[in-house]
C-alpha cells in the first residue's frame, strides 16, 4: 500500500498532538497544539486520498528526483511573497502606530514572524530546493535515501508553520533568528539531520570524482548551521507539556552564544549558502565557467574559519569583555578581504560575456546580487570598527545594512536561480515572460536603493541627535523627540519595501503563467539577437 | 606537488571535506566563548544581585513573550550621553540571573535598563494600555488586553525549578513559596515579611489598580518597576569590583 507506514505514523502523531492539546500546562501551548493537530490532521486526510493499492511504478535510479524541488521552488516563491507582505505591514506599523492590533498582530510578535519568514521561509527553501537541484547536477546522482528528500521539504515546512504560529500566539524563546521554542527547535534538529544526510549521501554517491565547489559551500551551510542551531537553543523546559523554556547560559554568556548564532546565521545561512547558488547559476546562466579555481579554495578556506569569530561586534561597548569585543573586531575587518575574494570570483566569471548584462536580466539580477553583496560586506566590517559602531549600533542604520545584504544578496540571487530553474524544472521552452523579469528587477533594485538610503539618513540622524550636546553641555533632544524626527523617513521606507514586494509578485505571476505552461508573446530583448548589418 | 594541488585530495574525499570544514568552523565560538565561563573577571562582584521575585519573573516572561526586546534595550553603553540619559552603565553582574538575556539590539524605544521607580505605577498602566496618552510621539503598541489577562498561578513555582536547573541560585525555600509569594507582591495588604527576606527590595503593591485579581498587567509594571534597582550605585566601587 502507499504511503502505508506514512498514514499510521502521521495517524499516530495527530493524535499525540491532541493529547499534548488537552494536557498542556499554558494556555500558548494549549493553542499551539491545536494548531498542529489541525495541521496533521490535513497531512492524513491528503495521504490518505492519495493512497492506492496498486503497485507503484517503478522508479529509474539514474533519473534525477525532481519532485521535492518543484515544490521547493513553489514553496519559496510563496514564503517570500509572505515574509515580504509582513514586512511592508510591520515598516507601516512604526510609522503609523495604530496598525498594531494586540495581542496577535502588534509589531513585538509581527517582527519575528518578518525575519523568520524571509530568512527560513523564503531563504531557507530557496537553499535547500536550489543545493537539491546542484547536488544532483554536479554529482551525476539522484537524491540519496528514496523518500528522503520528501520527508526533508515537508518537515521543514511544518517547522516553518509552527514557528510562525507560535510567534503570534506569543510562544519566543527571544534570541534573534532563534525565536522557536524547544519543541520546534527538536524538530528542526531532527529535519535538517535528515537534511544533512540526503546531501551527504548524494555527495557520496556522485559518478563525478571532484566534489564541485558550490557543493563545498552547501555542505559547510549545513553542518555550522546544525552546530550553532544546537548549542544556542540548549534551553531546560518548564514542563514536557509547556511552552516556556529558559535558556542553559545567562548574561554575558548567553549574550555572546546568541550572537555567536546569530552573525553566523548571516555568515552560513545568508552567505555561504547563498555562495554555492552563485557558484552553480551564474556560471550556467552566462554559459562560462567559473574565474579562478585557486581563489574559490582560498577564499571557501578563509570565510568559514573567520566568519565564526565575528559575533562579538554585535555587543561593542556592552558589559562583554573588551578583549572579546577587539578579538570580534578584527576578525570582522579581516572577513572584508574573503568576502570579496567571492565578489570577484562571481562577477569575473562574466568575462567575456558581460554584454549579457544588457540582453538578459536574469544574468542582470545575479550581477546586481553580486555587487550587493560586495556593497554589504564592505560596510559590514566598517559597522563593526568600535568607533563607528558606537554611532550605528541600536539605530536603523543595522537595519538598512541588513536589507542591502538580505534584499540585494540573498532576494536577487535567489530569484535568478528560480527564474534558471523553473522552465527546466517543468520543461518549458522559456520564461513566460522576459519583460516581466526586467520590471521585476527594477522594481526591486529602486526599492532596495530607496530603503537603504533612508535607513542610513534616519539611522545617522538618530544616532546624532541622541548624543548631541548644546553649549551648556545638556542634552538637547528628548528621547520622544527623535522617535517623532523618524516619521518621514519609515513612510518612505515602508514604500521602498512595497517597491521590492511588487516585484516579488510580479514574479510570482510570471513564474506561475511560466509552470501552467503559458508564454507572453512579447518582442525580444533589444540586442539579445545579433541585427544585421546592411552591406555598404 | 604544490599545495593547491593537494587540495584536490579534500575535493575527492567528501568526509574529509565534512570533517575539515567542522573543525575549521568551532575554532572561533571556542576560543570566543569559552573562556567567558571560567574567567573570573567576566562577571565583576557587585552587592545587591539576587534572583527575580515570582511576580518580577511572571512579567519578565510577559516582556519576553511580547517580544519587547525587539525595540527597548537592557544594556547602557559606557558613553557620556548615555550614562546621563539612562544612569550608570550596565554591568554584567546585573544580567547574571537573566535566562535569556534581554540586552536587545535595537533601541526604537529607550532603554529600559534603569527605568524602574522612574515612573509611577499608574504611569505604566496607562501608558501600556494607551501609549500615546502619555507620550504622543510614541509609536508603541497598546498592552491594554494585559489588564484582562489573570497570571496562571497554580505550579508557577516549576518555573523557578527550571531556573534553579541552569543554575539561578533559587532556595528550597524560595521554591516551596513561590506561588504564595506570586500573589502576596501584588496585594499591599498582605503580610509581606518573608517575600521580603527572600528578595531585598522587592516592590510590593497592586501595581495595576485592580485589587480583584493578579494580572499580567500587575506582573509586567512589578518587572519594570525593579529594573535597575537591585544594585545601590552611591556605595559601587568601581575599583572594588573588577577582579
Amino acid at each position: 500500500m502507499r504511503f502505508g507506514t506514512e498514514i499510521v505514523l502521521m495517524g499516530f502523531f495527530t493524535f499525540l498532538a491532541l493529547v499534548a492539546a488537552g494536557f498542556g500546562v499554558d494556555e500558548p501551548f494549549r493553542q499551539h497544539m491545536w494548531v498542529l493537530f489541525f495541521v496533521l490532521l490535513g497531512f492524513v486526510v491528503v495521504l490518505l486520498r492519495n493512497t492506492s493499492f496498486a503497485a507503484s511504478a517503478p522508479i529509474d535510479p539514474s533519473a534525477y528526483m525532481d519532485g521535492p524541488i518543484r515544490y521547493g521552488a513553489i514553496a519559496t516563491m510563496f514564503w517570500g511573497v509572505v515574509g515580504m507582505l509582513v514586512g511592508v505591514l510591520i515598516a507601516l506599523q512604526l510609522a503609523y502606530p495604530d496598525l498594531n492590533i494586540e495581542p496577535w498582530f502588534n509589531f513585538g510578535r509581527l517582527r519575528p514572524l518578518h525575519t523568520s519568514g524571509v530568512v527560513f521561509a523564503f531563504g531557507g527553501n530557496a537553499l535547500i530546493c536550489t543545493s537539491m537541484y546542484v547536488v544532483q547536477r554536479t554529482s551525476r546522482a539522484r537524491l540519496f535515501g528514496g523518500d528522503l528528500a520528501w520527508f526533508v521539504f515537508w518537515g521543514y515546512q511544518l517547522f516553518i508553520v509552527m514557528a510562525a504560529t507560535g510567534y503570534l500566539l506569543g510562544i519566543t524563546e527571544s534570541r534573534e533568528y532563534a525565536e522557536p521554542e524547544w519543541y520546534v527547535d527538536l524538530w528542526l534538529t531532527i529535519v535538517w539531520v535528515a537534511y544533512l544526510i540526503l546531501f551527504l549521501g548524494t555527495i557520496l554517491k556522485r559518478k563525478e570524482p571532484h566534489i564541485y565547489v558550490a557543493n563545498w559551500f552547501y555542505l559547510s551551510f549545513i553542518v555550522t548551521i546544525a552546530m550553532l542551531h544546537v548549542v544556542n537553543n540548549l534551553s531546560m523546559p518548564v514542563s514536557l507539556v509547556g511552552s516556556k523554556s529558559y535558556s542553559a547560559f545567562s548574561g554575558v554568556q548567553d549574550a555572546l552564544t546568541q550572537w555567536w548564532y546569530g552573525h553566523n546565521a548571516v555568515g552560513f545561512f545568508l552567505t555561504a549558502g547563498f555562495l554555492g547558488m552563485m557558484y552553480y547559476f551564474v556560471p550556467k546562466q552566462a554559459n562560462r565557467p567559473v574565474y579562478s579555481y585557486r581563489l574559490s579554495i582560498i577564499h571557501f578556506w578563509a570565510i568559514i574559519f573567520l566568519y565564526i569569530w565575528a559575533g562579538p561586534h554585535h555587543l561593542h561597548y556592552t558589559a562583554l569583555p573588551d578583549w572579546a569585543q577587539t578579538l570580534g573586531m578584527v576578525f570582522s575587518i579581516m572577513l572584508w578581504m574573503p568576502s570579496w575574494g567571492g565578489m570577484i570570483n562571481g562577477l569575473m566569471t562574466l568575462s567575456g560575456a558581460w554584454d549579457k548584462i544588457r540582453t538578459d536580466p536574469i544574468i542582470r539580477m545575479m550581477v546586481m546580487a553580486i555587487a550587493f553583496y560586495g556593497m554589504s560586506t564592505f560596510e559590514g566590517p566598517m559597522m563593526s570598527i568600535k568607533a563607528v559602531n558606537s554611532l550605528s549600533h541600536y539605530t536603523d542604520w543595522t537595519i538598512g545594512h541588513v536589507h542591502s545584504g538580505a534584499l540585494g544578496w540573498v532576494g536577487m540571487i535567489s530569484f535568478g536561480a528560480i527564474y534558471y530553474m523553473v522552465p527546466k524544472l517543468w520543461n518549458r521552452d522559456r520564461l513566460y515572460s522576459l519583460r516581466l523579469v526586467t520590471w521585476h528587477f527594477w522594481l526591486a533594485t529602486l526599492g532596495i536603493v530607496v530603503y537603504a538610503a533612508v535607513m542610513w539618513v534616519s539611522g545617522v540622524m538618530q544616532g546624532l541627535m541622541w548624543r548631541e550636546y548644546d553649549e551648556q553641555g545638556f542634552l538637547v533632544y528628548s528621547f520622544a523627540e527623535t522617535v517623532a524626527a523618524m516619521h518621514p523617513y519609515y513612510v518612505m521606507r515602508a514604500a521602498g519595501g512595497a517597491m521590492y514586494l511588487a516585484g516579488a509578485l510580479i514574479m510570482a505571476w510570471n513564474i506561475t503563467m511560466t509552470i501552467l505552461g503559458y508564454q507572453r508573446e512579447e518582442q525580444l530583448m533589444p540586442g539579445s539577437v545579433p541585427s544585421l548589418q546592411p552591406a555598404e | 606537488m604544490g599545495l593547491m594541488d593537494r587540495h584536490a585530495i579534500i575535493e575527492k574525499n567528501a568526509t574529509l571535506l565534512l570533517v575539515g570544514s567542522l573543525l575549521v568552523v568551532t575554532v572561533g565560538g571556542i576560543v570566543e566563548i569559552a573562556p567567558l565561563f571560567y574567567l573570573d573577571n567576566t562577571i565583576e562582584k557587585v552587592e545587591g544581585m539576587r534572583p527575580y521575585s515570582p511576580l518580577e519573573l511572571a512579567g519578565r516572561n510577559i516582556y519576553v513573550r511580547e517580544g519587547c526586546y525587539l525595540c527597548h534595550s537592557q544594556m547602557i553603553r559606557p558613553f557620556r550621553d548615555e550614562v546621563e540619559r539612562y544612569g550608570h552603565y550596565s554591568l554584567a553582574a546585573e544580567s547574571m540571573y537573566d535566562h535569556p538575556f534581554q540586552w536587545g539590539s535595537k533601541r526604537t524605544g529607550p532603554d529600559l535598563a534603569r527605568v524602574g521607580d522612574r515612573y509611577s505605577n499608574d504611569w505604566h498602566v496607562q501608558h501600556l494600555a494607551d501609549p500615546r496618552s502619555v507620550v504622543p510621539e510614541s509609536i508603541m503598541p497598546s498592552y491594554a488586553f494585559l489588564k484582562d489577562m489573570p497570571i496562571e498561578v497554580k505550579d508557577f513555582s516549576t518555573h523557578l525549578v527550571a531556573n534553579a536547573r541552569v543554575g539561578v541560585p533559587y532556595s528550597q525555600d524560595m521554591i516551596a513559596n513561590a506561588n504564595a509569594d506570586l500573589v502576596v507582591q501584588a496585594d499591599p495588604n498582605a503580610d509581606t515579611s518573608g517575600l521580603e527576606a527572600r528578595y531585598p527590595k522587592a516592590k510590593i503593591g497592586d501595581f495595576d489598580g485592580n485589587p480583584q485579581q493578579v494580572t499580567e498587567m500587575d506582573a509586567l509594571v512589578a518587572y519594570l518597576q525593579m529594573l535597575g534597582t537591585l544594585v545601590d550605585f552611591k556605595t559601587y566601587d568601581e575599583a572594588a569590583g573588577y577582579r
